[in-house]
């Protein structure tokens, strides 16, 4: 495996920082390029929505590394500018080639595109006032919106919508999330976990709507948003609207390359494309499953920090041809207000629920099971149990129903039982 | 080792890690320990969550010494201490808790594994 080639990664978040970083500390020798579509030094993103918009972070204070960082680990940093084309060779290599026409040519490629907020048609949709929250340009505008905000009204209750509205709401501005599916994060959490997060959301004054869709946004005749029409006819006043309704993986440039595609870039276990030598990590790749009771031959796009790192660990080694990094058991965070909302595992629609109580206020746990396998943990305001239920979960030790049932059964001592009595 | 002091006021933090090497990195006031690691590519100390309490994946152990430097631990770091890959030591804390002040000098060990 040569490791003198040049190293061209394309997307400087969190998947691309990480790639490059490793790359080097696995002793890749060649040059290194990192290319940000974005003018910012990289940054971390999930702040954005949460203590970027309280004033509690800066664009400063969320820096991924320093930049002695990038000089001393010889990664040339290249920002404010995207591919616009790829040439792939068939043998590996190629060039890329940015939108101001600038060639950069590459013995091995990583992608890390990342994901592109998705955007209502609805009419209205182009209103002043009507936002989406992806970069910290995005989030600079939002806040600035908050600051003067009298009404806010989220389209979409998942991780990113509610975050804004517990943001806007502890600042005193009225908001309201509408969401056309029966209940909060459907697609992440357990009905159970929607509800108590919900509950948590309406004691702190939001209103929370749900099985319900926006039709159109409504304007005051020059140009700037004043309301939210939803098919119930009832209308929602609001001079903020953001709309929170998922993301999709920029695979574009992968796809006019030839490299398979099918919401995301498809990629193998060792996060190799289909052309066998372009890699693709983070939010823009669908990899095989690697949750406990995932079906291994399922290709699946996750977007979160721990996907992004672990992917960008994995496909460093894949470049250096070291052994491949243990992966954990993939998690999620989303902090809302009064809500600390963590994952481990990837449930599905299909799974039981089971419910423990927590010893606080507040606190709530929901096992997931397909039939008697513990696959997935939601836990809010549960950091300890959280941690617990993650380690359980990547290490495979079994959790039977009938314990967990039992809301009067400490998790960490029942483990730590188990291992106990394993060693002995 | 030298610590510069008077010709800057920046805090520095000295990891030792897993293999025994030591690290020396000059900080930010107002940064933790966590961020410092993360931000100056110090292996070993991972801050998923980039300082939320929500992975604790930047446990370290602070030397004896500075020990009483930071402010006490919270209940919630308390009981995630309990449950880190690397079991807890006495003087073991969320290096993300651990804000750094002007001039401050700081020696801590990074753990085999966060995960």
């Amino acid at each position: 495996m040569s490791t003198t080639g040049r190293l061209l990664v394309v997307g400087a978040g969190q998947a691309g920082v990480q790639t490059a970083g490793s790359a080097r500390e696995l002793g890749w020798r060649g040059p290194v390029t990192l290319l940000g579509a974005e003018p910012h030094a990289p940054y971390a993103r999930p702040p954005l929505s949460k203590a970027f918009l309280q004033g509690t972070a800066t664009l400063e204070s969320l820096a991924l590394r320093t930049a002695d960082f990038y000089a001393e680990h010889r990664i040339d940093l290249v920002l404010g500018e995207r591919v616009g084309r790829l040439d792939l060779s068939p043998a590996g290599g190629g060039t890329a080639i940015t939108t101001t026409g600038r060639p950069l040519p590459f013995d091995r490629l990583v992608l890390a595109t990342g994901a592109a907020p998705r955007r209502l048609t609805l009419d209205g949709a182009g209103l002043d006032g009507v936002a989406v929250l992806r970069d910290v340009d995005d989030a600079t505008g939002l806040a600035r919106r908050l600051g003067t905000a009298r009404g806010l009204v989220v389209v979409g209750g998942g991780f990113i919508g509610l975050e804004v509205a517990a943001a806007a709401a502890a600042s005193g501005i009225p908001a309201t999330v509408v969401e056309a599916a029966g209940t909060l994060m459907n697609r992440v959490v357990s009905p159970a976990t929607a509800d108590v997060v919900r509950d948590a959301h309406q004691a702190s004054g939001i209103r929370v709507l749900t099985g319900v869709r926006p039709v159109r946004f409504l304007g005051d005749g020059r140009g700037a948003v004043v309301g939210v029409e939803l098919e119930t006819g009832e209308r929602l006043p609001a001079d903020l609207v953001l709309t929170g309704v998922g993301a999709c993986p920029r695979d574009a440039l992968a796809r006019a390359a030839g490299l398979h595609c099918d919401r995301g870039i498809i990629v193998d276990e060792r996060f190799l494309a289909s052309d066998g030598h372009t890699l693709a990590v983070g939010d823009c790749a669908a990899a095989p499953a690697v949750s406990p009771g995932s079906d291994a031959t399922a290709r699946l796009r996750l977007e979160s920090v721990d996907n992004a790192v672990e992917q960008a660990r994995a496909a460093a080694a894949t470049l250096l041809g070291s052994p491949p990094p243990t992966r954990g058991v993939p998690w999620f965070w989303s902090d809302q207000g009064p809500v600390k909302l963590q994952i481990a595992g990837l449930a599905g629609p299909d799974d039981d629920a089971v419910v423990r109580v927590g010893k606080r206020p507040g606190q709530h746990t929901v096992l997931r099971y397909r039939g008697q396998h513990l696959v997935a943990a939601e836990c809010v305001n549960s950091p300890a149990e959280f941690l617990t239920l993650r380690k359980a979960l990547a290490a495979g030790t079994p959790l039977p129903r009938q314990v967990a049932q039992d809301s009067g059964t400490v998790l960490k001592q029942h483990f730590a039982a188990l291992s106990a009595g394993g060693n002995a | 080792m030298v610590t510069e002091k008077g010709t800057t006021a920046m805090p520095k933090v000295f990891y030792t890690l897993p293999d025994g090497t030591e690290q020396a990195v000059a900080a930010t006031a107002g940064d933790s320990v966590m961020q410092t690691a993360v931000r100056n590519g110090v292996t070993g100390i991972l801050g998923q969550c980039g300082g939320v309490m929500s992975c604790a994946t930047c446990h370290v152990v602070v030397d004896e010494r500075n020990a009483a430097d930071f402010a006490p631990m919270g209940e919630d770091e308390d009981e995630m201490l309990d449950c880190t890959a690397v079991e807890r030591q006495e003087t073991s804390r969320l290096s993300c808790q651990l804000v750094l002040a002007a001039e401050q000098s700081v020696r801590v060990t990074v753990p085999e594994a966060q995960l």
